[in-house]
């Protein structure tokens, strides 16, 4: 090659004969080369190619995006589950019942309620049914007599009256209930957590004597105390543990609109001589306060996910710069072809948007899956909402075109001669 | 050698005063004048280093003359935007480039048909036409091979049938032969010879002059001057 000899600013026409206007040509130009428009079926057909030719590296990056977005969808499917279920479980045991306990006097003492709480609180208009469980406090329930006395098992003693169930909302395991001559004999029925604890025996050990066990509760959701409770007769109680006869819980149902209503009388209708030392709370609003704590967790979790995203997008990202470095043949003949730079660029963004919306599929088949199965062991409805997929979706093809955005147009700024000469 | 079918009363390719020097003061052309006419099949020969590739990459308008005029099929090509550009490319330009480029993992007849993608045809006419182009180089029975099933010469073959599938006016090969064994060459040099007497213009980049002999017409180039 010789150096270069040209003055700047040489003639740039040399030409013999007269040309046309250069007006007229550009004219000419405007009218008949318009580049063609790239199809969307030809666009994802491209994509796919390009994704064919490196399908294990395409697999990788795709799988970022997949756990990220399956990562989102699980945490918030899982949490919605285990919502529906809450309320499945609210809806069916009503969020009408209101306890009241006794509280704490004046000097930090346990108060207790009068022995005819119960029948004073069954008078107030609104409430439907009223019932009551009162704490044997001085003994305690051992699986036989050679159990050391001090092995309680975090089990209480209760007595209960007949209509605990209905009003409770808690139904049978096994066996049966208390009934009019049960309840003064020394018979009992177990928690669902007591009957666990006491190994299932057909007899526990109580006070000095053996009680025969007649039935096993199931989980009370709405009066989790009763789970790790040995439950008797009322007068069983009086006649052989020398119970006192005080309610320590009273459970009552009110009409649903009337629920506050009752709830600002209930303490001075059970102890009008000292209503400050009674509790009174609403189940319901427990089970409903454990939605918020979930919440925080999710919102963590959710954190993490998005964390995943991040990274897949950033796998993606990678890939697709690599991809351009390595194509520059494929860019330069593509070009030589007739490709404009616009339609290099759409390539590669649309290749990189086809990766990440496999992943993001991928991931949204998957995290479905995982909340399906998480859902069926926890006995839960399967609930994804809608809203999540879509911001999946939409996640992933924000992530692809941001993703894919940088090398692609690198790659249309590429010199056609530049590319073409890299073999 | 002019062809007797220039029907636009102007040349196919048409340099007037064209130079190309590089960033660092490499002159690659220096005020080259050259004209093609329709029909013509030229080679243009000479060493390495002596500016034919810079003239393929001009007349291809892959690339801009640093001075001087380029006009291909009629249009000034320092008149034209990039995308004009391209768009003269996709429909009255053909390359046929030494290493074959061709996409590893598509088959012969997805090869030439993804050579019409940029000319704007629906799938189902590019895969007519990308037929018909494999037919006419002799691979008909080839369509369904990747490149990798297929010879030297084959491959060569497919390119070409991707280079002339959209009939353009102008093919430019560059070194066809150059990857090729003897034979193989004779057979790609002897479909030229075919294609351009059909009517398709072709100059064909060389450094072998025993090929370029065998053209009708040769423009030899030493130190980016046309002798």
């Amino acid at each position: 090659m010789a150096p270069t000899t040209d003055p700047p600013g040489s003639p740039n026409l040399v030409g013999e004969r007269p040309r046309s206007v250069p007006q007229a040509d550009r004219e000419r130009a405007d009218r008949e080369l318009r580049p063609a428009r790239l199809r969307v079926p030809d666009l994802i057909r491209l994509g796919g190619y390009g994704l064919r030719s490196r399908p294990l590296r395409a697999v990788l990056s795709a799988l970022g995006i997949a756990i990220g977005i399956a990562a989102m969808i699980s945490v918030v499917g899982i949490s919605a589950s285990s919502h529906a279920d809450l309320d499945r479980k609210l809806a069916k045991l009503g969020t009408n019942m209101l306890t009241v306990s006794p509280g704490k006097t004046m000097f930090g003492k346990q108060s207790t309620l009068p022995d005819d709480s119960l029948a004073m609180i069954k008078r107030i208009a609104p409430v439907q049914s009223a019932t009551a469980i009162g704490t044997v406090g001085t003994v305690h329930a051992y699986r036989n007599d050679r159990i050391p006395v001090a092995q309680t098992n975090g089990l209480s003693v209760v007595a209960a009256k007949l209509d605990l169930l209905t009003a409770v909302g808690v139904e049978l395991d096994r066996g049966v209930w208390l009934n009019e001559a049960t309840e003064k004999y020394p018979a009992v029925v177990l928690g669902a957590t007591t009957a666990q604890r006491l190994g299932g025996g057909p007899t526990v050990y109580i006070g000095g004597r053996t009680w025969a066990v007649v039935g096993v509760l199931q989980n009370a959701a709405l009066a989790s105390e009763l789970d790790t409770s040995v439950i008797m007769g009322w007068p069983a109680a009086t006649k052989y543990l020398a119970f006192d006869g005080h309610p320590t819980t009273v459970y009552t149902r009110s009409v649903e609109s009337q629920v506050e209503a009752v709830r600002k009388v209930l303490a001075a209708t059970a102890n009008p001589s000292a209503s400050t030392e009674v509790d009174v709370s609403r189940p319901s609003d427990v089970l409903s306060l454990r939605r918020a704590t979930n919440a925080t967790f999710t919102s963590l979790l959710l954190g993490l996910g998005s964390v995943a995203l991040l990274v897949g997008g950033i796998g993606v990202a990678n890939t697709m710069v690599i991809s351009v470095l390595e194509r520059r043949s494929e860019i330069g003949l593509r070009r030589s072809l007739g490709a404009t730079k616009g339609q290099i660029r759409t390539q590669f963004v649309g290749e990189s948007l086809l990766l990440s919306m496999i992943g993001g599929a991928a991931g949204a088949l998957l995290g479905y899956l995982v909340t399906g199965t998480y859902a069926m062991t926890q006995k839960w409805p399967t609930v994804v909402p809608l809203w999540v997929l879509a911001g999946g979706v939409g996640a992933t093809v924000l992530i692809g075109a941001i993703a894919g955005l940088y090398p692609a147009i690198r790659a249309s700024r590429l010199e056609p001669t530049e590319a073409l000469a890299t073999t | 050698m002019t062809s007797s079918n220039g029907v636009a009363g102007h040349p196919v390719v048409e340099l007037a005063g064209v130079s190309k020097s590089y960033p660092g003061g490499v002159a690659a052309l220096r005020s080259v004048d050259m004209a093609v006419d329709y029909g013509e099949l030229l080679a243009i020969v000479g060493p390495s280093g002596s500016g034919k590739s810079t003239m393929l990459n001009l007349i291809g308008t892959l690339d801009r003359p640093s001075s001087g005029t380029v006009r291909i099929d009629g249009y000034d090509v320092s008149a034209l935007s990039d995308r004009q550009l391209s768009a003269l490319r996709s429909r009255r330009i053909g390359f046929v480039f030494q290493q074959f480029h061709l996409a590893a993992g598509r088959d012969a007849l997805g090869n030439v048909a993804d050579g019409l993608l940029y000319t704007g045809a629906a799938k189902r006419d590019r895969e007519q036409r990308a037929e018909a182009a494999l037919i006419r180089v002799g691979l008909g029975k080839r369509l369904g091979h990747r490149p990798y099933q297929l010879s030297g010469g084959e491959r060569q073959r497919v390119a070409i049938a991707r280079a002339v599938a959209g009939d353009p006016p102008l093919l430019l090969a560059d070194e066809p032969t150059g990857n090729l064994d003897s034979v193989s060459g004779a057979g790609v040099m002897e479909l030229i010879h075919e294609l351009n007497a059909a009517g398709t213009t072709i100059l064909v980049i060389t450094h072998d002059r025993e090929i370029a002999d065998s053209l009708p017409r040769q423009v030899q180039m030493r130190d980016g001057q046309v002798v």
